[in-house]
């Protein structure tokens, strides 16, 4: 019989984050598909119990805690050890988690520390006359892998996005507290905070509906011989903005700031995205000037609906993998797109 | 006091990301079609540990990186002749396979041993690099269950930069949710950082580093052990290619301000 701990933290505000009530949904719906399996729920956090509370009325066979100040940051020694005491005291079997940079950072160490496996990154989760099965991609979202595991306890970390949210009232939970006490050598790290750009300067928006790609033809002579990078900061930055979107970018393009090379100024590689960039889940997403390859494009693979402008009608894009691409120069999109954006707002 | 690194890194090879990949099923569950003869390189965010590591090593005097590696002992060798170039170190070669598919938990377990190994290893001194995905299995599970074989309770994961400050502290910045990083201060070794990007551009060939490497690396491929993984208590069911080829509209011949107009309704919708 499997015993299904769903581990989750609380956020410094005690409240739970959307990644853990997907979690949520996807432990609950495991547990329908293993008849006697049991389910707990175990929080991290400075304080769990209003967290705890949102999601009272889950269903859970029970709650555990860890709590206090030690538990607040995300810093590996504590979180394994706060993992390593809930595991324990619900006797887990599998362990389900949201595979957010929190959890992935510390499950696959507890896994190892109890004898376990881990699965991160993992898209789909199933359970069919008492076997589970998990989808993850392989090779960079190139390949899709089914698979089973025998041993236990067994971690699986889903990724944010792909599970639908359980939903439900308030209620009040009772928790049972976990005493953990934290030896010297697991507070030789201190968190000394988030470093973040300012709102308005901040181009990564994770909730956002549309993705923005910009790829390195920005930064290349254009049809009169001339490079216009300025141009193309304005353009991008304004469309961002009036679209409320999420700028991602070829390699290509943030490599060349590497290379000593004009490039937008706002760029990280934060917002590369494909095959050792990111790979942003949005429901919509508009590449420009990129050439699109197969390490660009497993960028795209959790992009719902997609477009491109490239000047190029043999680009990469058009093998299948947009559902519109428009031969066209992107300054000249671009710049009338924001103005009709701009009459909109 | 003396600070200097033992910076081992953890690094194996992958598929040029250029290259076609379709994978086959066996006897011995999956793997690439033509696994062998498809052009590899170190995979990239490992080899950004790696040029992270021998920057430190470089700026703190007296230190050493090891490049630990495991895979097929001749593609490592037609992979070492470039990295060889890039930076210097000594190479630990273990015999094995770098697919996707080998199970995290046994590569760990033959890595943890093979730097326990390490003649000398002052685990005070130990800092342990790795990428904090590789290319293949892009899970970021490996490098922790090493640390955790090693007893390191130090270990961040999505490191984009570390810095060593005065009395010897690091500080270190991980990537988080949102476009954040999330700044850290640790006492000091020994300490895991699986590397993101970083800052350092690919270090251009250098010969003469090359030649130096060379006198340890080949050496090093010829003793590579053998490891042979069990794939243990795991069985893919499938391993499949997206299906989902996309019916591409090209519009070809429409005016900015038409294509424009299109895509707002679009984003409206
Ligand atoms: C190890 C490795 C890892 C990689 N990882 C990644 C990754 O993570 N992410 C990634 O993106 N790539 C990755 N790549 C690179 C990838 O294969 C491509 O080389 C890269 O994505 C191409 O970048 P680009 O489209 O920006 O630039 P380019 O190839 O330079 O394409 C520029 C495009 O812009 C178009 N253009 C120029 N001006 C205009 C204009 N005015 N209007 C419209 N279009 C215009 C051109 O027609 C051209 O198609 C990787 C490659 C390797 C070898």
């Amino acid at each position: 019989m499997e015993t299904i701990l769903l581990l989750i933290n609380t956020e410094a505000d005690g409240s739970l984050a959307k990644p853990a009530f997907e979690a949520l949904g996807a432990a609950k719906a495991l547990r329908a598909g293993l008849p006697e399996a049991k389910l707990a729920v175990g929080l991290v956090g400075q304080t769990v119990q209003s967290g705890a509370d949102q999601i009272g009325a889950c269903g859970a066979d029970a709650f555990l805690g860890v709590a206090g100040a030690d538990f607040a940051s995300p810093r590996y020694a504590s979180d394994a050890a706060a993992a390593e005491a809930l595991v324990k005291a619900a006797q887990a079997t599998l362990i389900i988690a949201p595979a957010t940079a929190r959890w992935n950072r510390v499950l696959p160490g507890v896994a190892q520390r109890l004898g376990g496996r881990a699965d991160t990154h993992v898209t789909g989760l199933s359970a069919a006359s008492g076997a589970i099965t998990i989808n993850r991609w392989y090779y960079r979202q190139r390949m899709e892998a089914s698979l089973q595991r025998t041993h236990r306890p067994w971690f699986i970390l889903l990724d944010p996005g792909s599970q639908s949210a359980w939903q439900g009232a308030a209620a009040t939970a009772s928790v049972r507290i976990l005493p953990v006490t934290l030896s010297e050598a697991c507070q030789r790290t201190t968190v000394v905070g988030v470093r973040e750009l300012a709102a308005d300067a901040q181009t990564i928006r994770p909730d956002a509906d549309l993705l923005l790609v910009a790829g390195a033809g920005w930064t290349k002579k254009q049809a009169d011989g001339q490079t216009h990078v300025k141009e193309a900061e304005e353009l991008i930055l304004g469309c961002l903005k009036l679209a409320r979107a999420s700028l991602g970018s070829s390699k290509s393009l943030v490599d060349l700031g590497g290379e000593g090379q004009a490039v937008l100024s706002f760029l990280t590689h934060l917002n590369q995205i494909g095959q050792t960039g990111s790979t942003p889940r949005h429901p919509k997403g508009l590449a420009t000037c990129c050439h699109g390859e197969e390490p660009h494009t497993v960028g795209w693979r959790f992009i719902n609906e997609r477009r491109a402008i490239s000047l190029d009608p043999n680009c990469g894009w058009a093998r299948g993998k947009a559902d519109v691409l428009y031969v066209a120069d992107a300054f000249a999109v671009l710049a009338r797109l924001n103005q009709l954006l701009a009459a909109a707002s | 006091m003396s600070n200097e690194y033992q910076i081992v890194v953890c690094g194996s090879i992958v598929p040029d990301p250029l290259q076609t990949l379709e994978p086959v099923s066996g006897p011995d569950g999956p793997s690439l079609r033509n696994e062998m003869m498809l052009p590899a390189v170190l995979d990239p965010w490992a080899s950004h540990a790696l040029y992270e590591a021998a920057h430190l090593a470089k700026n703190t005097p007296g230190s050493k990186v090891w490049l630990v590696s495991l895979g097929p002992k001749a593609k490592l060798q037609q992979v070492m002749m470039t990295v060889a170039q890039k930076v210097p170190f000594e190479l630990i070669a273990l015999d094995g396979p770098a697919s996707g598919f080998a199970e995290a938990a046994e590569v760990a377990t033959v890595l943890a041993e093979a730097i326990a190994a390490i003649p000398g290893l002052d685990r005070s001194k130990l800092l342990l690099f790795g990428g904090w995905e590789s290319a293949s299995r892009g899970a970021g599970v490996t490098m922790q269950m090493v640390a955790e074989r090693l007893g390191i309770l130090d270990q961040f994961q999505g490191v984009d930069e570390l810095k060593v400050l005065p009395g010897g502290a690091l500080e270190i910045l991980e990537r988080v949710e949102g476009g954040k990083q999330q700044v850290s201060r640790c006492a000091g070794p020994p300490a895991l950082l699986g590397w993101a990007t970083g800052n350092l551009p690919e270090p251009r060939n250098n010969p003469q580093v090359g030649m130096a490497n060379m006198r340890t690396v080949m050496p090093a491929l010829q003793k590579a052990k053998p490891v042979k993984l069990a794939a243990a208590g795991v069985s893919f069911a499938s391993v499949a290619l997206p299906k989902q080829l996309r019916e591409t509209r090209i519009v070809k011949d429409k005016s900015p301000d038409e294509i424009a107009r299109e895509i707002f309704e679009w984003i409206k919708r």
